[in-house]
């Protein structure tokens, strides 16, 4: 199975991603789509982790480290970000975030 | 392959749907597809972990906060129309334009034999050996996020 194989698939998830923090206007569902980009990223990782080792390369599993680096990232950030969320919920009563427009002023 | 297709249908149900729950149930889906594929990979540790860490406790912080705010599907606000055809239009472009760049590209494949990279043992000499001021590092930034946390999520 060729490595084009897992990069398309990467892309595909990144892109849909992509597409959601464009056409959602709910914060949370926002932050499901960067976990969705995110995980593209870790996929793409992964797999070319696996061709190093194929290749014979005793470093490849950095690759992998590099993801487990990246997970714990994006749980501290899934913490912090929804404690703002809900701070932001209790003071205006919406996800919505055009509702943070008022932060201009 | 099945894998993969349903990874794609239940990323774009995520995007599409318009109950939150339901988006978090697809994304969840996609989650295990996309341990599966790590398991095909032969990384063992990272798929569990993977599970353990988005499935089992992101998911169910997205789910906890969903439920105490108790969104419906009809409390959700709409964009104009024009702007998400214009979000959809773009990521199209994005998508179009890495494929084509990367068709060409000339990769090995991947060899259906199992490599020892990905199993516990490989991994933690490496973490602990050559990774171990990092690990530290993101020791500090687990503390920092929770105080962090909990300093935002604080009834002033």
């Amino acid at each position: 199975m060729p490595v084009q194989y897992y990069i398309f698939l990467s892309i595909a998830l990144f892109c849909i991603g992509v597409m959601g923090v464009l056409m959602r206007r709910n914060a949370i569902i926002i932050f499901m789509c960067i976990e969705l980009m995110l995980n593209a990223v870790n996929l793409l990782m992964v797999s070319f982790s696996k061709m190093w080792a194929d290749a014979g390369r005793v470093d490849a599993g950095s690759a992998q480290l590099f993801v487990f680096f990246i997970m714990v990232v994006a749980a501290a950030e899934v913490a912090v970000g929804l404690a703002i969320i809900t701070m932001v919920y209790r003071n205006t009563h919406s996800v919505d975030i055009n509702i943070l427009n008022r932060l201009k002023n | 392959m099945v894998l993969s297709v349903i990874a794609l249908v239940s990323a774009l149900g995520v995007v599409l749907s318009k109950n939150p729950v339901t988006s978090v149930l697809c994304l969840i889906v996609t989650f295990f597809t996309i341990a599966g594929h790590y398991i095909m990979l032969n990384a063992q540790f990272l798929a569990v972990v993977h599970i353990i860490v988005y499935a089992g406790a992101i998911m169910v912080l997205f789910l906890y906060v969903m439920m105490l705010m108790n969104l419906n599907a009809e409390l959700e606000p709409q964009k104009r129309n024009w702007l998400k055809y214009a979000g959809a239009i773009s990521g199209g472009a994005l998508l179009v334009v890495l494929v084509a760049a990367l068709r060409d590209a000339s990769m090995p494949a991947l060899s259906t034999q199992a490599t020892e990279i990905g199993l516990i043992q490989n991994l933690g000499q490496l973490l602990f050996k050559q990774y171990v001021v990092p690990f530290e590092v993101s020791s500090i930034l687990f503390l920092s996020a929770m105080v962090g946390a909990v300093v935002i999520g604080k009834k002033d």
